[in-house]
């Protein structure tokens, strides 16, 4: 009881930095989203106003239809609003070019998928380099940064990997590693459990939860598993095209405590055959 | 994201599909294979033709007694329809034609010669001393027809190879005795071998002698049939052949609607109408063979477009990380120029060794021409981004969430 309590404290000061002093990373503004199929108009998105501050780590919620993925690809600038204007980074992106908004996911974004999204027969540490191609960064600079971001989630050794050679922890693990490698400036996670076993998903959160504390990276996790949120500093809940619920959570769960106290499953490895 | 990045990157996507990459490429391996062994083969044939051709003299016409049908299609060799054309027309010709240097009368006459109990049919061929001259071929042994022997109209014959060969074998002709149509005839040279004219005749199957002797001995006529003429230099033939046309006109007392009643020919007509009727034929054979690289290109659309379909996911994957449209349709326009130039440069080795083979194997002449190379590899390139492009452009023109969602 003692220990969560001081989990709990830690939690609640961090978010109250968060809150006050740090930069503000998000800010979507009155953002509407009308898609056109034939002669009917689709509302997605009725005014969504929010803002994210640097560090914050945000679960997004929602019933399909709720309007939550139309905001994820918005803030990942793979769509763009149909009026309202987003800030990223302190930049107004809601209007940005096809190709502008390529080089802002490359340089301000890591994207980590539900479906984990690496390139097949293609080597652990070659997918993770794949941003930093796009970004033109020199072959030593890409294998140094790879080599750092694979062991900063526990893949060193298995670099020459291919995903079909890895368990879906592992994979999730790889994507986690692309993501961070270019320093962006928040990672989107994508339902990042929606395929894994509950204990490979409380490991995919112990390493969000560290990239949190110790990088201050902020993240946005759009999940549907309450238990998944509670990982979370702060919770949005989507409904009908606009935000529902957006509060903090006061009783955070610790996934690195949590994994202390899991009984070992076996190894990982044998998940995929 | 540089071009040579981007390179990797297709070379990459091709490498992990090692397989479709080599079946792809065989498409354009065969065309650019079958493109260079064609136009080696039709160069092959069109240069040992010149070959010819100009060993027999580009500064030679021939003129030949009788008419030539209007478009002056039908070779008038050999006809005796006319008696019209003498050796005084040859005198004429080679006194008043400015551009001529050499002419020499012929008459033919076929004839069976015997030597000692071997017999052979053949043509004498009574022309001058100039033919040596006139016609590039020279005296292998022995020597030549003399102006005495024409004026005496002498009984001496100069024999070509084929002769030697069937008569006498293992003889010195030189000095021998032979008989046509029972008359005697001294052997007095050999001429060099020549082999077959570009009709295929064996040019060394004749005998030459006086024209005098073959007029009065063996066919008993006063006109000739025929006529060797020499100008005075290659450019020179067409004016060679305007002077003697418009002399003979006068002297057979031609008027302005009658037709001639003989023909000229021009050698270098003769090489042109060969050197075009060679070129036509190796456009064919490498259009035929173009065809195969058309199919192979469209091999290679196929393959991209279905890479494209197989792989959308991959390309929502580059996009969302941060690929721009244009990297993506790089990378798969480098694909297809890379299996379209790696087929071709297999291809290239692959038509060398044909034309080096198909001289042994079949016995036709070829040639390699730089040219056939330079353009099958651009040719291959042009393939690759004509057959790439669409391909391209439909993986660059994706929707990252849409083929995010791909299954």
């Amino acid at each position: 009881m003692a220990e969560t309590t001081t989990v709990t404290t830690n939690v609640a000061k961090a978010t109250q930095t968060d809150a006050v002093d740090a930069p503000v990373v998000i800010e979507l503004d009155h953002i509407h989203k009308i898609y056109r199929m034939g002669d009917i108009e689709v509302h997605a998105l009725r005014g969504v106003t929010l803002k994210v501050r640097q560090g914050e780590f945000v679960a997004i919620m929602g019933a399909s239809g709720s309007g939550k993925s139309t905001t994820m690809n918005i803030i990942g600038c793979l769509d763009r609003p149909t009026r309202g204007s987003y800030f990223l980074d302190g930049q107004d992106v809601s209007q940005f070019s096809k190709d502008d908004r390529a080089d802002v996911r490359n340089r301000k974004i890591g994207f980590v998928f539900q479906g984990f999204n690496l390139l097949s027969r293609t080597s652990a540490i070659e997918n993770v380099e794949l941003p930093m191609l796009y970004a033109g960064l020199p072959l030593a600079e890409r294998q140094r940064r790879s080599m750092a971001a694979l062991t900063a989630v526990g893949l060193a050794g298995r670099e020459q990997n291919h995903p079909n050679q890895l368990s879906g922890g592992q994979q999730q693990r790889v994507a986690i590693a692309r993501a961070l490698v270019n320093q962006p400036a928040l990672i989107l996670a994508d339902e990042p459990t929606g395929n894994l076993d509950s204990r490979t998903s409380v490991e995919v959160m112990e390493i969000f939860q560290r990239l949190n504390h110790e990088q201050g990276i902020t993240l946005i996790l759009v999940t549907h598993e309450h238990d998944i949120a509670e990982y979370a500093k702060r919770v949005i809940v989507f409904k009908d095209g606009k935000i529902n619920q957006d509060y903090p959570i006061h009783h955070r769960r610790d996934a690195a405590e949590e994994l202390k106290h899991w009984p070992e499953t076996q190894d990982e490895e044998d998940d995929e055959s | 994201m540089n071009f040579l990045m981007t390179f990797r990157v297709a070379y990459r996507a091709l490498a992990r599909n090692k397989m479709r990459s080599a079946l792809t490429m065989l498409g354009i391996i065969i065309g650019v294979a079958a493109v260079i062994a064609m136009v080696s083969v039709g160069q092959g044939a069109q240069a040992s033709i010149q070959d010819q051709i100009s060993s027999m003299g580009t500064n030679m016409l021939m003129v030949g007694a009788g008419s030539m049908n209007t478009g002056g299609v039908r070779s008038g060799t050999g006809t005796t329809s006319t008696n019209t054309f003498t050796v005084e027309d040859i005198e004429a010709i080679k006194r008043e034609c400015p551009s001529v240097a050499l002419a020499s009368p012929s008459v033919r006459a076929g004839a069976q010669i015997v030597f000692g109990n071997q017999n052979w049919n053949t043509s004498i061929q009574g022309v001058n001393e100039d033919i040596p001259k006139i016609r590039k071929w020279n005296i292998q042994s022995g020597e030549f027809i003399s102006d005495g022997d024409v004026r005496t109209a002498a009984r001496v014959a100069v024999l070509g190879q084929t002769i030697v060969d069937n008569l006498f074998p293992g003889i010195d002709p030189v000095g021998q005795m032979i008989r046509v149509r029972e008359l005697p005839f001294r052997v007095i040279g050999v001429m060099a071998k020549r082999g077959q004219d570009s009709g295929g005749r064996d040019q060394d199957d004749v005998v030459f002698a006086p024209y005098s002797t073959v007029q009065k001995k063996l066919l008993s006529i006063t006109h000739i049939q025929f006529s060797y003429v020499s100008a005075i230099s290659p450019n020179a033939t067409y004016t060679a052949e305007t002077q003697i046309t418009e002399l003979l006109r006068q002297r057979h007392k031609l008027g302005p609607n009658q037709e001639n009643d003989f023909w000229v020919r021009n050698m270098t007509d003769v090489a042109e109408t060969a050197d075009e009727t060679n070129r036509i034929m190796t456009i064919l054979l490498a259009s035929i063979a173009s065809v195969s690289l058309l199919v192979g290109g469209i091999g290679i659309m196929n393959i991209m477009l279905v890479s494209v379909t197989e792989r959308t996911r991959e390309i929502g994957i580059r996009m969302a990380i941060g690929a721009r449209s244009s990297v993506v349709r790089t990378q798969f326009l480098i694909e297809s120029i890379v299996l379209s130039v790696t087929g071709g440069m297999l291809g290239i080795l692959i038509g060398v060794l044909l034309s080096v083979l198909i001289p042994k194997m079949l016995g036709w002449p070829t040639l390699v021409s730089i040219t056939s190379i330079i353009g099958s590899v651009l040719f291959s390139a042009a393939v690759g981004i004509f057959f790439g492009y669409y391909p391209a452009r439909k993986a660059a023109a994706l929707d990252p969430i849409d083929a995010l969602r791909y299954e």
